[in-house]
């Protein structure tokens, strides 16, 4: 792993260095077999297709369908919206608000999709990259104090999904460059 | 209605909408298109009746094989496996993914920064700065990525599911006069594509719902 501070220098993300090697500026980028990949849901097809087991993609299309919507909803529909150049973009008095709005009215429509694609996890029982997009989101929505008793198939599908250890070890709590104070 | 017949809801100038219907063009599929205004009566996307079809109130959306897919990405991927040619995602894994790096960077890094529904919260006064902040910082990733991917098309020189979102993306340059001199490769690409049928026939100014002083 290598860390990019997106705060810290102005943003590491903006490095000459980091440009070359991702011209978005962002991350995650991962380097691997030779290339390098942007943009996360990208990267994931492509682990799934090359490193097949255990599968994040269900077998049947229809099925696959419903993951890539819901990944979609969360990854296009929601995320971009409040990410940290959009937050600075819209200024400090607005960003709380904004980024509210952003997340509840994507959960809304979320939460009634997962009334019919899940089961155990975001579509049947088996954890695809739809629950990968969907504990992650969650957490931002505590971050920005957005209420989700409006939302509790998605709070019961994340509160599984952080009881397994991919989850767990995978938490920003527990990374290199997790700052003291917020370190688990 | 035909029975059995996939079901597109479609809004003609949404730029969504349009790499769906040049994947049902490319592929050949024959389907309804339900066209959905985003502006009329407030926003069609917002009745009851479309709420309930697509809980995202957003277009694209099909209706297909028994079930309704949102999200044109994954419209498209579910279509390119059901319906494999001919093929809009390359063989070769590392391939697909700059395909879907490039898509992606569209679907997710520009586009929603500009749709409509941002565009109305930012107010009227600074849309059109926003847009194009959104539009250029994007085309300056995706000029640099595509030195390296492009040949004939995005990837290499086979359309792909990158070519069905860049020529909308630049559309929508276009309507916010983006300047795209600084991105040559995107602009050799895109006025490539719109040389094919697909691109021609799905046209924002050759839908059902193009309302007449655009239409071509």
């Amino acid at each position: 792993m290598v860390t990019v501070n997106l705060i810290k220098d102005g943003g590491q993300q903006f490095s000459e260095e980091f440009q070359a090697l991702n011209p978005m500026k962002q991350v995650p980028a991962l380097k691997i077999d030779g290339i390098t990949i942007g943009q996360s849901l990208a990267i994931i097809e492509y682990l799934e297709e090359t490193r097949p087991t255990p599968r994040l993609l269900p077998q049947d299309p229809k099925k696959r369908a419903h993951v890539r919507m819901i990944s979609d909803l969360i990854a296009s529909g929601i995320q971009p919206l409040q990410n940290l150049s959009v937050l600075k973009q819209v200024g400090q008095e607005k960003q709380l608000s904004w980024a509210q709005q952003a997340i509840s009215s994507g959960f809304n429509a979320l939460e009634r999709i997962l009334q019919s694609t899940a089961g155990k996890y975001c579509v049947g029982d088996e954890v695809s990259m739809a629950d990968l997009c969907l504990v992650p989101q969650v957490a931002n929505a505590d971050r920005y104090k957005v209420d989700l008793t409006p939302y509790p198939t998605i709070s019961r599908i994340s509160k599984s999904l952080l009881t397994l250890e991919a989850f767990q070890v995978s938490h920003p709590c527990r990374q290199p460059d997790t700052p003291p104070e917020l370190r688990a």
